[in-house]
């Protein structure tokens, strides 16, 4: 090892790594084994969702029919735009822009919020028209193609407490990505990331495209369910 | 270091595929396919959740081989669990 080598150690780069690389792709892979974690974690719901779908199909095709798809739709838009800031904020740490970044990094945050703003106003008109499970639940669907056949509420709520779980568990996720990117903005805002060094960014970035992923299949499976009829 | 950046272009590019096919599977939805419409919805939601994995999530260019073994893994495992409930689940009236 020659001096100049020693004299361009990046202070990025921890002692037991052997370089920047293994040390950007040991992290990345953390990243991923703790969100094959994640998928476990809601796929356990998915597979309750699938369960319960199958046997009370028409009764859930009622209940989802009552969710509000206009909403649904802007959020989708809603997040998939946040994705695409978030994938910004990427490139700008990777090419050094530190201002765009932390716009990015805002831009995201904001969006973030206007999403769960969005699910509050459908939350509260479940609350409303009394479809949040509990003793105080009442539904009068008709299932839909059949509209003299009632479905049956026990099962209508069964999927809204599917939804409220489901959707829940996805706000929560939101509610920290939102909080990990206001903390990474004013560590960038301080010029923390450079080119050499965003590891943090890239990985909170991983997070908030995971949480986007559970929506899109969240999306067809709660508010698609047998539209057409 | 030799790290891929993909291009703002692309990324906007992706962007608006994801776009497209949010209205495609909203549209889909109002149109009677018979069981077909959950395959259909089911089919696209897979398509943009494999372009952000690709691209946003930088897969198609990620230098840490064991990243797509892992992915694998885990959907593996995710087949598992609602194949082996279902075949449970779907099968109880069959006696």
């Amino acid at each position: 090892m020659s001096d100049s080598e020693v004299a361009v150690h990046n202070p990025a780069l921890r002692h037991h790594f052997a370089e920047v690389e293994q040390q950007r792709n040991a992290s990345s892979l953390g990243m991923w084994l703790f969100l094959v974690t994640e998928v476990m974690f809601f796929g356990g719901m998915f597979c309750a969702y699938l369960v319960y779908r199958t046997a009370h199909f028409g009764d859930f095709a009622a209940a989802s029919s009552t969710l509000d798809l206009k909403l649904g739709t802007i959020n989708t838009a809603v997040l998939i735009l946040s994705s695409l800031t978030v994938v910004m904020a990427v490139w700008a740490a990777q090419t050094g822009k530190q201002k765009a970044l932390v716009m990015y990094l805002l831009l995201t945050i904001v969006l973030g919020l206007a999403f769960l703003g969005v699910k509050g106003v459908e939350y509260a008109e479940k609350f409303e028209k009394h479809h949040v499970p509990g003793p105080t639940f009442h539904f009068a669907g008709a299932i839909p193609g059949h509209p003299d056949h009632p479905a049956d509420p026990r099962h209508a709520e069964m999927f809204f407490s599917l939804y409220f779980v489901m959707t829940g568990m996805h706000a929560v996720h939101m509610i920290i990505g939102i909080g990990l990117f206001a903390f990474l903005a004013f560590k960038a805002s301080r010029g923390a990331y450079t080119p050499a060094y965003f590891t943090p960014i890239e990985n909170a970035g991983l997070y908030w495209h995971f949480v986007d992923i559970i929506w899109i299949y969240l999306f067809p499976l709660l508010y698609l369910i047998d539209r057409h009829k | 270091m030799s790290e891929h950046i993909s291009s703002p272009r692309l990324y906007v590019g992706i962007w608006l595929s994801l776009m497209v096919l949010t209205v495609v599977t909203v549209v889909a939805a109002q149109i009677d396919l018979g069981a077909f419409n959950t395959i259909v919805a089911l089919t696209i939601a897979s398509l943009k959740a494999v372009l952000v994995v690709l691209f946003f999530m930088h897969v198609k260019y990620a230098h840490e081989r064991m990243i797509k073994p892992v992915i694998a893994a885990a959907l593996f495992f995710l087949f598992l669990l609602l194949a082996l409930s279902m075949a449970d689940f779907a099968t109880r009236l069959w006696i």
